[in-house]
């Protein structure tokens, strides 16, 4: 991040102003992806008008950065419209989508509108794999064409590549595809419970010698692993006085149906933007009030951990395990496959050693 | 004398960040942080009105300077956000359509 862009998000936390908002516009989707964890069904979306408003109302708040995605947003047959409105209201709109409805005419639209990136789900660079993880076949020949279009209009595409066990040997041939289609490529090994509860996605985890393949690997790394994979420095007072992400600070994530929450994948019901002013869910939650009073030192486990100071634990995560003052046991699995130290967390349950996971 | 008329470019997303506008250009995602009196004058920018009216009616006020100091400062900042590509300078009122 550069400095400035760095100035602008301490800033934003120094003031409470959510300068990012991810709002996913729908749940539906045209893809059944094996590792979603998301409800498709429809569930009374938010209408245009009430996205509208609600625009208006997160300009009026300071936010900056929109990123929109779903489920699939382009089923929505307003998507464009609303990101228009986005465009008036001088948001930076990053859309999210799997885009397989991307042909050469929605490119160029997405292009007109002033859209400043879009990041589209990859899971393999071979078909057989990629179209059996979204249960749609020809859907990485789909998502491709649709690269080569948006990439073609001069737009900054990001592939994103979950990692699971069904392809867990492929980032490098996605990472390769990327370069040659002028993508950029992000790599991610966690798989994140079901919205409702259930565990059982997590499951599709990689095995922790996968995990420790993916997290040395330089090319995932982006540097040195003597550098990356060091054992993590001595935890100091701003370490621990650190804020364990931007979730709440800085951002928040607002459903299809209105709702808000710290982020997508730390959903914590902090209001109801049909039921309240979006400015007044952001500044009154008493839930978002809990999240930003939480501290690095507050979290009693973590903060003796050998990690905190390096530790990218997702408070989202660790709230799905069922305390959001508690670890992430995926984070947890991250440090320990980059520097082969057992967090304090696996040491307690008895996590370090074997094959785990 | 020709008028100046400002106005931001299309591409670009902005925001005000208490006395500061963030102004992102979407084509290459370069940031820039505009300072309060170029904020000012960045908020004014219609297109319509003339530069030297947006300097004499909301810059000189607010920070207390010379008119023609200010606006020959003003001049070489829009003309410094507009080789950005984050701004349009003309000689005539700009629309819509006209500000790529």
């Amino acid at each position: 991040m550069s400095s400035l862009l760095q100035a602008v998000n301490e800033k934003a936390v120094r003031l409470g102003i959510p300068l990012n908002v991810h709002l996913d516009v729908t749940y539906r989707c045209n893809e059944r992806c094996v590792h979603c964890y998301l409800d498709h069904d429809d569930h009374g979306e938010l209408t245009f008008d009430e996205i509208h408003g609600l625009l208006q109302q997160m300009a009026d708040a300071g936010v900056f950065y929109l990123t929109l995605s779903g489920g699939e947003p382009l089923l929505r047959n307003d998507l464009f419209a609303i990101i228009r409105r986005a465009r008036e209201l001088t948001f930076s709109v990053k859309l999210k989508t799997n885009a397989i409805l991307i042909k050469e005419k929605e490119a160029a639209l997405i292009r007109d509108l002033g859209v400043e990136k879009v990041q589209v789900s990859i899971y393999s660079h071979r078909p057989e794999v990629h179209d059996a993880i979204t249960k749609v076949n020809g859907s990485l020949d789909r998502s491709l064409a649709a690269i080569r279009f948006l990439v073609s209009q001069g737009l900054k595409v990001t592939m994103a590549h979950v990692i699971m066990r069904q392809n867990r040997f492929d980032y490098p041939g996605v990472q390769a595809l990327a370069a040659e289609l002028g993508a950029d490529c992000t790599i991610d090994p966690t798989i994140t419970p079901h919205m409702n509860g259930d565990r059982g996605l997590v499951k599709l985890n990689v095995s922790r010698e996968n995990l420790r393949n993916v997290m040395q690997d330089p090319a995932v790394l982006g540097g040195d692993p003597a550098k990356f994979c060091a054992p993590p420095p001595p935890a100091t007072d701003n370490d621990l006085d650190a804020l364990p992400c931007s979730a709440g600070h800085s951002a928040c994530y607002v459903s299809p149906y209105g709702d808000v929450f710290p982020c997508v994948q730390f959903p914590l019901p902090s209001g109801n933007i049909r039921e309240q002013k979006f400015l007044d869910i952001w500044k009154d939650s008493p839930q978002l009030k809990e999240v930003r009073s939480i501290r690095m030192r507050d979290l009693p486990v973590c903060s003796g951990c050998a990690h905190v100071a390096g530790c990218r634990r997702c408070p989202g995560l660790a709230y799905l395990e069922g305390n959001m003052r508690g670890p992430s046991t995926a984070d947890c699995e991250k440090s320990y496959a980059k520097t082969g130290i057992p967090s304090a967390n696996m040491i307690r349950l008895g996590l370090a050693g074997g094959s785990g996971r | 004398m020709s008028e100046k008329y400002i106005k931001p470019s299309r591409n670009i997303a902005a925001r005000m960040l208490d006395d500061e506008m963030i102004v992102m250009s979407v084509r290459d995602s370069a940031v820039y942080s505009l300072n309060a009196t170029a904020s000012v004058i960045w908020s004014a920018a219609d297109g319509s009105t003339p530069l030297r009216e947006i300097v004499a009616s909301k810059v000189v006020p607010q920070f207390e300077v010379e008119p023609e100091v200010a606006y020959q400062d003003a001049l070489e900042l829009v003309e410094e956000l507009a080789r950005e590509g984050i701004l349009v300078v003309a000689d005539h009122p700009i629309k819509q359509q006209d500000s790529a």
